[in-house]
């Protein structure tokens, strides 16, 4: 397993394109074509986003985007040491409800799940560790 | 994003460019609630040239036509393509709402 990136910064959605273009960037050079990557950035988008709005609840706190690469898998490793939070366990949206009643969020995690070809998701001590692989050569 | 806006007989057109993410869609939302709060009430959005939508996007047209809905109003889509297409897909939001292939359909079907 080759590390290809690190990105650490403040968890802010500020900071939300220079994770995107640097993943998108690793991405394009393992040889990822155009959609791919775009499903890849939108999976990206989704967690960050989750971790900008609620894993500091109190003080402000830090993000950092990893890029590994193993035999066609391209790994994404999004680390926060904001509260303990398994995002993969939301429950998935009603997606058949009418514009009354569907409920506004709980897209982001359905969204990564569609993109990705593997979310989990473990905590290491004060850390969230959310784990996204997409695989090169299989469909998604 | 660039947002455009242009008012015909039967509905107000929006045409969105570019990316609708967690950053840009909150314009969106915010352009949309403003003509509404003038008294629009039908919308029809051009995303023929909106390249990538995040549930964040998703998420600000739900609150729209929630609104829009309370208000007896309308909100429709036309020149849905590739991703965009694919999220309304997957997410529920093909069936949500009426689409049509370009906004010429879209402003005739209204």
């Amino acid at each position: 397993m080759r590390l290809l990136l690190n990105i650490k910064l403040p968890a802010k959605l500020e900071n939300l394109g220079r994770w995107m273009n640097g993943v998108s960037e690793c991405a394009r050079v393992q040889g990822f074509d155009e959609k791919k990557i775009g499903k890849i950035e939108l999976a990206l988008e989704e967690a960050l986003v989750n971790i900008c709005k609620y894993s500091y609840p109190d003080e402000p706190g830090d993000a950092e985007v990893s890029c590994k690469q193993d035999n066609g898998r391209f790994i994404i490793e999004i680390v926060d040491s904001g509260i303990p939070f398994d995002m993969t366990s939301l429950p998935a949206p009603d997606v058949t409800s009418s514009i009354e009643e569907r409920k506004i969020g709980g897209l982001g995690i359905f969204l990564i799940k569609k993109m990705v070809n593997d979310v989990s998701y473990r905590r290491e001590g004060n850390f969230n560790i959310l784990k996204l692989t997409m695989k090169r050569d299989e469909e998604k | 994003m660039e947002i455009q806006t242009r008012k015909e007989k039967v509905a107000v057109v929006v045409s969105v460019k570019g990316r609708m993410d967690a950053v840009t869609a909150p314009e969106f939302e915010k352009n949309v609630i403003d003509l509404i709060s003038k008294g629009e009430k039908t919308f029809v959005v051009n995303l023929g040239e909106l390249d990538y939508i995040s549930s964040a996007g998703l998420r600000s047209i739900l609150a729209l036509a929630k609104k829009l809905k309370e208000r007896e109003g309308k909100i429709i889509f036309a020149g849905l393509r590739g991703p965009v297409e694919e999220v309304f897909k997957i997410s529920g939001f093909s069936s949500m709402f009426k689409i049509f292939d370009s906004e010429e359909t879209a402003l005739r079907e209204i």
